[in-house]
């Protein structure tokens, strides 16, 4: 089709020249990482010519290594919703450091009403209240979870929106808020044994479900929705978004509620799948679903990203750390090797930032 | 008189030590095209925030369509009917040209969504289009950012914005700055469907030629004051004439006792 209808004043545009989506990067990006160590199998000496993620077993049925690929996806899924959130923070123009500690928070409140009366016809040896906290519908621990989130982002956004304190202090100060409200809630002892339907949350594969159907939903919200478009104005020029008649405090608000709410339900299905909630849960999510946003092309500086981005900057992320760990890189260096990713992500954004610029 | 649609008394704006604006009466009627003019930090700019809810004044009183106005923000002067082209633009640098047009008044669908119903992107581009075929602005593809296109784009796109939606008074705060001399003749021309149509237009500009093409009354602003109001349309003014009032060679009689 050829496309005239976008231009105007006569001059010409070729609309299959286009630009092709940044996202294409990542994408490419992600291909050539899993190559990398597919390489390093085969050249590493102690790896015994191992494939990452290709199935090398004399087994017809499957061609990848499903177990690995299995573990990635599902590690990816429970930081990639929070991910999600912090995606539309950073677009924002904030940032959002509480989602960790929150995870632990969630989990921990969550858990409390969501536990069974027997387990193998014992009395929970975890109960955390009363008979009347045991067995309840499955709804109650996941409102209250998600209530206890949406509360914490809108104090978080109010916080940012109205006394106009830097996103990382307040988001900081609620990083250690909720990570004492974690370990007061039971004076540090886990949370344990809930019931089947809460169970089910997150069961098997069902996180990678909630995470697929989530940035479904998130994508349309940020690329096709008032809400999304007013988030990418506010992210790139706040003056601007006032003088249009956005009201930016109370648009503010709701970016941190909802990313605090996705952090909520993340912590809601990572504690169904561990049948456990502990005070400790959530360490360095808050970083790593930074990073997820950030490798995937999020920009720091708020205005630019998009949920598509960090959704690949997630595989990415999943595939580098378990690379790390199939070629048996201690945990410590791949700390330090993940930092280092994380530098050279930002440190390449602003490169391709600053080559933009400079062309105009 | 009722044909007045806006009128400031003693309007003062200061930043901490500094008086932008001092005790500034102007009267503006409706269908009238006023010029201000003035010196660079003469307080044309500070004038118009005030006006236009941007800032909050430090005194005085703003009276709108017959009736005293506090503008809480740009929001409450636009749903009152005041469209502003502002010298900063208030663009959005990562967004297109029909999102920056249709910012915080997008065409939607699906209007039971609330914050999230849908954007109609394709009603948006092609009302843009019609917006820009006024402005005879030359921007190869409507979709591509803001922040890639050169100065006088942007200043088309920021005006193509006011032109687009009714209003009862449009502020152009030098609009024609960075432009072509092919595209200010196009902004000169959206300014005379402006009068052709009797919608009132306050604008500032530093370009005598064009003010005095456009506009019915010149207001000289000076050290935050207004020192001149002239009927260019009546008394026999010239170039030289606004030239001394802004330089403050020159006061208007009625300002001697209060202009520096
Ligand atoms: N936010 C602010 N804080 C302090 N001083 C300010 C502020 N905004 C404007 N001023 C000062 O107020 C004075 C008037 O500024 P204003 O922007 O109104 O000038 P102007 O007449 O629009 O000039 P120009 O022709 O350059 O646009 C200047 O001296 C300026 O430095
Ligand atoms: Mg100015």
């Amino acid at each position: 089709m050829a496309n005239t209808s976008r231009g105007t004043g006569g001059l010409a545009f070729d609309p299959k020249k286009r630009s092709l989506p940044s996202e294409l990067n990542i994408f490419i990006a992600l291909i050539l990482i899993v190559l990398i160590f597919e390489a390093l199998g085969q050249i590493l000496p102690y790896m015994n010519n191992q494939s990452f993620l290709f199935d090398t077993r004399d087994r017809f049925d499957s061609i990848f290594n499903e177990a690995r690929l299995r573990i990635i996806i599902l590690q990816v899924s429970i930081i990639g919703i929070i991910a999600l959130g912090v995606t539309q923070v950073i677009i924002s123009g904030g940032i959002d450091l509480s989602s960790g500690p929150l995870v632990g928070a969630t989990a921990m409140i969550a858990m409390s009403f969501a536990q069974t009366e027997l387990v193998n016809g014992n009395p929970n040896p975890k109960a955390v209240f009363g008979e009347w906290a045991f067995d309840l519908p499955v709804l109650i621990p996941v409102v209250v979870g998600l209530a206890f989130g949406a509360f914490i982002g809108s104090v978080n956004g109010m916080l940012i929106a109205f006394t106009r304190i830097p996103p990382f202090i307040a988001t900081l100060g609620m990083f250690l808020i909720c990570r004492g409200i974690a370990q007061a809630w039971t004076r540090g002892k886990p949370v344990s044994f809930p019931t089947d339907s809460f169970a089910f949350i997150g069961k098997g594969m069902m996180p990678v479900a909630w995470f697929i159907g989530l940035a479904f939903i998130l994508h349309f919200i940020m690329r096709y929705t008032v809400y999304g478009k007013h988030t990418y104005a506010i992210g790139s020029n706040e003056d601007a978004a006032r003088m249009s008649g956005i009201n930016v405090e109370r648009h503010k608000v709701m970016v941190y509620m909802i990313a605090s709410m996705l952090a909520a339900f993340a912590a809601i299905i990572l504690s169904s799948k561990n049948l456990t909630a502990q005070s400790g849960m959530g360490i360095f999510y808050e970083l790593y679903a930074i990073a997820m946003a950030v490798i995937g092309g999020v920009s720091l500086t708020g205005g630019r990203g998009s949920i598509i981005g960090t959704v690949l900057g997630a595989m990415v992320f999943g595939v580098i750390q378990s690379g790390f760990t199939y070629i048996k890189l201690d945990a410590f260096f791949q700390l330090m090797a993940m930092g280092t990713i994380i530098i050279s992500a930002v440190v390449l954004d602003k490169v391709r930032q600053e080559r933009a610029t400079k062309r105009s | 008189m009722s044909d007045i649609i806006l009128e400031t008394k003693g309007l003062t704006k200061h930043y901490g030590g500094v008086h932008a604006l001092e005790d500034a009466n102007f009267t503006l009627r409706d269908g009238e095209h006023v010029a201000i003019m003035g010196d660079n930090g003469a307080g044309k700019s500070t004038f118009v925030r005030q006006i236009t809810g941007v800032e909050q004044r430090t005194s005085g009183t703003i009276i709108f369509g017959g009736k005293e106005v506090n503008f809480k923000g740009p929001i409450q002067a636009r749903e009152a009917g005041i469209e502003t082209v502002f010298q900063t633009l208030a663009l959005a640098d990562h967004l297109d040209v029909p999102d920056n047009i249709f910012l915080g008044r997008e065409i939607t669908k699906w209007n039971w969504l609330g914050p999230f119903r849908r954007l109609d992107y394709k009603a948006m581009r092609d009302e843009t289009l019609a917006a820009l075929e006024k402005t005879a602005v030359k921007i190869p593809n409507i979709n591509n950012v803001i922040q890639n296109m050169s100065g006088g784009q942007r200043q088309c796109v920021a005006i193509a914005r006011t032109a687009s939606f009714h209003s009862r008074l449009t502020i152009m705060d030098e609009p024609t700055a960075a432009l072509g001399v092919q595209e200010t003749e196009q902004v000169e021309n959206i300014i005379r469907n402006l009068k052709k149509a009797g919608e009132p237009l306050i604008l500032v500009s530093h370009n005598m030629r064009q003010v005095f093409d456009l506009v019915d009354r010149i207001v000289v602003f000076r050290r935050g004051r207004i020192c001149a109001n002239l009927d260019i349309k009546k008394d026999k003014i010239t170039g030289e004439d606004v030239v001394g009032y802004i330089t403050g060679a020159k006061t208007g009689d009625e300002y001697m006792e209060t202009a520096l």
